[in-house]
């Protein structure tokens, strides 16, 4: 039995949240420098350019990489073998948790996002509620991802329940069709993730932990999976949308399929879309 | 593809000038304002009622910036996506704003009206936030404080800089830029 104090654990969180709003990882840099050497558009390559110098500000300065700091998305794999101790007053995983965004959006001045009712839209001045996802895991690892999403990129997703006779040009179609319609308004050059399988509510989520998917471009161990990849990554760049929208080579720094198995008579697909400020980072304890 | 550096408030006659691509540098004020800012300017037009600021030969940035640190005019600063104010701008246009700032494509109503008000749309780079807050100087709130990062701020910018997406003209950088790289 492994003891994880949930005090460690807001503290940790607290940390996490800034210091990914503060620094592009060397994965997304890698490819975004990648990307800016092939891009043929001078626009295009002007763009990728106050990228990286805008990665650098941020990270010398400590100023939020971009102004939304998007909401507070976790990704929790907690071990049936491990006990929680509830220290510092903090009575659950969740209070920790929700503790440390508070915390962490407060001291790194990061800008609260949330609001508190989505027809009301009164805002709860602390980037809280913190958006969980729990999964109970064998062994006693705890481990925990942050993803800090912006509105701008997600409003540009979309999901599809297909019938399984639309096969996978459905589903690539779909994916490029979704990406052409977001245009310039999700902040390209973007990351591309697509759900495929599952049943509605877990395509979407399928969708969005293939963005968390580590280096960033890295393809599913899958080669049916991956060649998708490859053939989507081509045609979305061959779309022309270019960074920021402006025209160019590169609409997108990578795509990342995950799968999963489903119904007999369905065949989901869901696409999340990422903007280039790619903010992920993990802990394990 | 010129480079224009202008001051605020414009005139018809600098608005003249600028085409789809163009780079612009704007020294002076811009107004901040997204979506719930827009919809009480909104409210007040509809009940006839006074703005509390004067749009006339301005433009509105919409940004929703990160806290400032203690010394700084303003946190991070870049902007947001403006389709979500495309059924408010027709109205402000038609008050005498000169232009918007933000990211991302415009309704046919919103390109019909800067043809008809002789204004335009220009975009910041999105994601580059730090970067771009390097050349506001100064910002304090100046309308609805309880909106938080929504609130309507009046920002004094140096050479901030922006490129022309859509121009009085009826040009539009976006539908232009794609359909040359397209293939």
């Amino acid at each position: 039995m492994k003891i994880i104090s949930l005090a460690e654990v807001r503290n940790k969180i607290k940390d996490l949240v800034q210091k990914a709003n503060f620094e592009l990882q060397e994965d997304v840099l890698k490819v975004i420098k990648e990307m800016e050497e092939k891009e043929e558009s001078p626009a295009g390559k002007a763009v990728f350019q106050q990228i990286l110098e805008n990665a650098q500000i941020a990270r010398d300065e400590k100023l939020g990489l971009c102004q939304d700091t998007g909401l507070a998305v976790f990704f929790i794999e907690l071990g049936e073998d491990v006990e929680l101790k509830k220290d510092d007053g903090l009575g659950s995983l969740r209070e920790a948790i929700t503790e440390g965004t508070r915390a962490g959006y407060e001291e790194g001045f990061l800008r609260k996002s949330v609001v508190e009712d989505p027809i009301r839209r009164k805002n709860t001045g602390d980037n809280t509620p913190a958006y969980i996802h729990w999964e109970l895991v064998p062994g006693d690892i705890f481990r925990l991802t942050f993803i800090a999403k912006g509105g701008g990129a997600e409003n540009m997703s979309a999901v599809r329940m297909f019938a399984p006779a639309a096969g996978m040009e459905g589903v690539e179609d779909f994916v490029v069709e979704t990406v052409d319609k977001g245009g310039s308004n999700p902040c390209p050059p973007i990351i591309v993730g697509v759900g495929v399988g599952g049943n509605f509510e877990y395509s979407t989520l399928l969708a969005k932990k293939s963005l968390l998917r580590r280096p960033l471009g890295t393809h599913n161990p899958d080669p049916f999976y991956a060649d998708m990849e490859k053939r989507l990554l081509e045609r979305i760049n061959n779309l022309g949308i270019g960074p920021q929208g402006m025209g160019g080579r590169c609409t997108a720094l990578a795509v990342h399929v995950e799968s999963f198995p489903c119904h007999i008579a369905s065949m989901p697909a869901a696409v999340n879309i990422e903007c280039h400020s790619h903010r992920v980072l993990s802990f394990e304890l | 593809m010129a480079d224009h550096r202008i001051e605020t408030p414009v005139t018809d006659e600098v608005i003249e000038k600028l085409r789809a691509g163009d780079r612009i540098y704007i020294t002076g004020y811009l107004y901040t304002g997204r979506d719930s800012a827009h919809k009480k300017l909104i409210d007040l037009v509809k009940e006839d009622k006074e703005l509390p600021i004067d749009v006339k030969g301005q433009f509105i940035y919409y940004v929703g910036p990160t806290p400032a640190r203690p010394g700084k005019p303003i946190g991070s600063a870049g902007p947001t996506t403006s389709y979500r104010m495309d059924s408010y701008a027709p109205t402000l246009h038609a008050l005498g704003l000169k232009g918007t700032i933000g990211k991302g494509s415009r309704s046919e109503e919103v390109k019909e009206a800067l043809k008809k008000h002789k204004a335009v749309y220009l975009a910041a780079v999105g994601g580059a936030g730090a970067l771009i807050s390097k050349s506001i100087v100064g910002a304090e709130v100046i309308a609805y404080p309880e909106l938080g990062p929504e609130a309507i701020r009046k920002v004094q910018v140096e050479d901030f800089p922006c490129i022309v997406i859509n121009d009085m003209y009826g040009g539009d950088l976006y539908e232009e830029g794609k359909k040359q790289y397209q293939k």
